[in-house]
């Protein structure tokens, strides 16, 4: 294959910008984020809940709430192609065709009054020619592949456990062999070895359909597991991206640090964690200066002013922290 | 001496499906200390959250007997059934969609105090303010909305309003799934005080398992409605002896990229929880299974303490 083609980003967020608003408040939910997405790869999105992670994918498929939220600014690209500026009816093709979402609330997804085989076998009908009765096969198929018996093809959502719905939302969103999947926390629900299941099943449909994925998660073991590149949003913000050995090996955003810093050890027995003391910010307000400064244990009088500029490595790995230096050094990487 | 806080017995509970009768807790015997904090762990849809939801009863068990702290409670009706519900509480997996968006925080947290019928007009917003100070809702957020309020925040909510009537027994289904590593650090070290200072017992659901390891005394590991492995935490990931728990544990994604896990993944026919075959519920996936395994697995005590169901654990060691 072309090798310049294949380097080129599949997928790309340019400064995005999204505000929520009802009544006089305004959420500023997405403030200036970049992301780009290569084929037959997968970026991991790693943040707290409110951070701002459904939100950049809903974004990129366009279904953000017509009233009440808005793109302010940015752009998004599929293959050179402006998203943000195509009529809704060439949009609505690729929904669901070239890009395909996960979603991390599976009742989103599923309707509730229908059995959940139809709902698979449909959209297997909707993304092939095959007959009824095939789609039907197909469908249980699917099921089997994401860990549930065809004997409950006939049941309906509210039959099944939270993990399961995921499965099945899972199961909809690969029937249609996406160039581009956007999977919102698909394995939250999930215990180890479905998610090993799950995330293997994946990955043989990436590679064959090389599909580019976008895998939001605060797993930080399903990344290490599973993704090429990390982008750590805090705030509606990208705070750190690299590669995964980047991140894993030389993280540099203290609020990266922290994560990894708050995860349970399985070596050891404290009764207590680590930790980031503090919330995030309220996202109501605007703020200036690092989003990060009062949970930072590292902040000088620096941070609370103006824009924290991206500093860049030579290899690529870019931290939005002024004080990247000091805290590298700190912290002993 | 230790005592018990909730025992439960032969514990069934069946759903009526199109195909027959799914088995979604089934025949589950064990014991959970006073004091102590229970994890459970296993596939998604074995039965974690249908176990919990029947012990408190908020679910009408099929079969099988419930005791709290000694008391027969399995068939309790009106007022003792009020009784057991309040001193038995859950808190569930997600901050969302479990408090009513159109209730202030406040009321949230109030409304069992006011339900329960035990308080005056004062005491119940003297004792909300309590539980709003006891799980860290700042005052200005006191008259909030759930839209207002982060994930971890309205976990918040969630834990101060489970705790209301001072329960015994909480079932944490999957308390902190939604939340990233950092505030779920917080929200398990609040519940880890709470646990301390009031003397609670917690049943644990969990797909976590660093979290498991970290919050549990003992861990409960089910398989399609069974209890298949029950042992103390440490015990569990030093020595794990059912072949299911094996598999659950070479699975976990590990957070070094350099080495990461040879995970085992299941392969083989899928067994279903209608009308399930009699024998052990893993047969089909399991790389050990023999004739013998098609016949009913007994729960055996292994060494004190661990219990394993499987009838090949002594051989496979
Ligand atoms: N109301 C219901 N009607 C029919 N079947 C049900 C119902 N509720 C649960 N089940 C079934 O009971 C089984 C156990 O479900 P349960 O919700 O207890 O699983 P779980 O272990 O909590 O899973 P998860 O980890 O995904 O939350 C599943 O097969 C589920 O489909
Ligand atoms: N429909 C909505 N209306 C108003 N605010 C919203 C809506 N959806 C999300 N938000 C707000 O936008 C921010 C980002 O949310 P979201 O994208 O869901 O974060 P994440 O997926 O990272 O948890 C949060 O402050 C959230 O409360
Ligand atoms: S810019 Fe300052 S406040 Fe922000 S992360 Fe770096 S040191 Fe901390
Ligand atoms: S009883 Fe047999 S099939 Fe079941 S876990 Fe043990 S060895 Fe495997
Ligand atoms: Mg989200
Ligand atoms: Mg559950």
């Amino acid at each position: 294959m072309d090798n310049t083609a294949e380097n080129k980003e599949f997928l790309s967020v340019k400064n995005l910008k999204v505000e929520y608003f009802s009544g006089k408040t305004v959420v500023h939910a997405v403030n200036g984020v970049d992301l780009k997405m290569y084929k037959g790869k997968t970026l991991g999105l790693v943040g707290e809940t409110g951070a701002g992670k459904t939100t950049i994918a809903k974004s990129i498929l366009r279904i953000l709430p017509d009233v009440g939220a808005r793109i302010v600014e940015g752009e998004i690209k599929l293959d050179g192609k402006d998203l943000l500026s195509l009529k809704e009816h060439d949009m609505r093709k690729i929904r669901g065709n070239e890009i395909s979402m996960i979603f991390q609330d599976p009742m989103t997804a599923l309707n509730p009054v229908q059995r959940v085989g139809e709902q698979i076998s449909e959209a297997v009908k909707l993304h092939s020619d095959l007959s009824k009765e095939q789609c039907e096969e197909r469908a249980k198929e699917m099921l089997k592949m994401v860990g549930i018996t065809e004997d409950r093809y006939y049941e309906y959502p509210h039959q099944f456990s939270g993990g399961m719905k995921q499965r099945i939302v899972i199961a909809i969103a690969l029937a249609c062999n996406p160039q581009v999947l956007l999977a919102d926390e698909p394995t939250t629900a999930l215990d180890v070895t479905i998610q090993a299941q799950v995330l293997e099943l994946v990955g043989e449909l990436q590679k064959k359909f090389n599909t580019a994925m976008l895998l939001i998660t605060h797993d930080l073991g399903v990344v290490a597991t599973v993704c090429d590149e990390v982008a750590i949003i805090y705030a509606g913000r990208i705070v750190e991206y690299g590669t995964k050995e980047q991140i894993f090996h030389h993280p540099s955003h203290p609020y990266t640090l922290g994560l990894f810093g708050a995860i349970p050890d399985m070596a050891d027995d404290d009764i207590w964690l680590h930790p980031i003391e503090g919330l995030p910010p309220d996202p109501t307000k605007e703020i200036v200066g690092c989003a990060f400064a009062p949970r930072c244990k590292y902040a000088t009088e620096a941070c609370l002013k103006g824009e924290i500029p991206a500093l860049t490595t030579e290899d690529g790995h870019i931290s939005h922290c002024i004080n990247m230096k000091s805290v590298l050094s700190k912290e002993g990487k | 001496m230790s005592e018990s806080m909730v025992r439960v017995e032969g514990l069934k509970k069946y759903f009526s499906t199109a195909r027959g009768l799914l088995h979604a807790v089934d025949d589950v015997t064990m014991d959970i200390e006073k004091g102590h904090t229970v994890g459970i762990v296993g596939e998604s849809g074995c039965g974690k959250s249908t176990l919990g939801r029947t012990i408190i009863h908020l679910l009408d068990k099929t079969d099988g007997k419930i005791f709290l702290e000694g008391e027969d409670v399995s068939d309790v009706k009106g007022k003792d059934l009020k009784r057991v519900r309040e001193q038995m509480q859950i808190i569930f997996q997600d901050p969302y969609s479990s408090i009513d968006p159109k209730k202030s925080i406040r009321d949230t947290v109030k409304e069992p105090l006011k339900v329960s019928g035990r308080y005056s007009k004062s005491e119940i917003e003297e004792k909300t303010d309590m539980l709003m100070d006891l799980v860290g809702i700042d005052e200005r957020l006191k008259y909030a909305y759930p839209h207002e309020l982060d994930g971890g925040r309205r976990q918040r909510v969630g834990i101060a309003r489970a705790l209301a009537l001072d329960p015994k027994f909480v079932v944490c289904d999957e308390p902190v799934s939604a939340l990233d590593v950092s505030i779920q650090a917080q929200v398990l070290n609040l519940l880890k005080k709470l646990q301390m200072d009031r003397d609670l017992t917690y049943m644990f659901v969990t797909h976590d398992m660093s979290v498991v390891k970290h919050i549990s005394d003992e861990i409960c590991v089910m398989y399609l409605g069974q209890v298949v492995e029950k042992c103390p935490s440490k015990e569990l990931f030093k020595m794990p002896l059912h072949p299911y728990t094996k598999a659950l544990l070479s699975a976990i994604p590990s957070i070094d990229i350099d080495h990461p896990n040879k995970r085992e993944i299941l392969r083989g026919e899928l067994t279903s929880p209608i009308n399930p075959k009699p024998g052990c519920r893993f047969a089909a996936r399991c790389k050990f299974a023999t004739e013998k395994c098609l016949e009913p697995q007994e729960q055996q005590e292994v060494s004190p303490g661990h219990f394993v169901r499987c009838c090949r654990v002594e051989e496979l060691g």
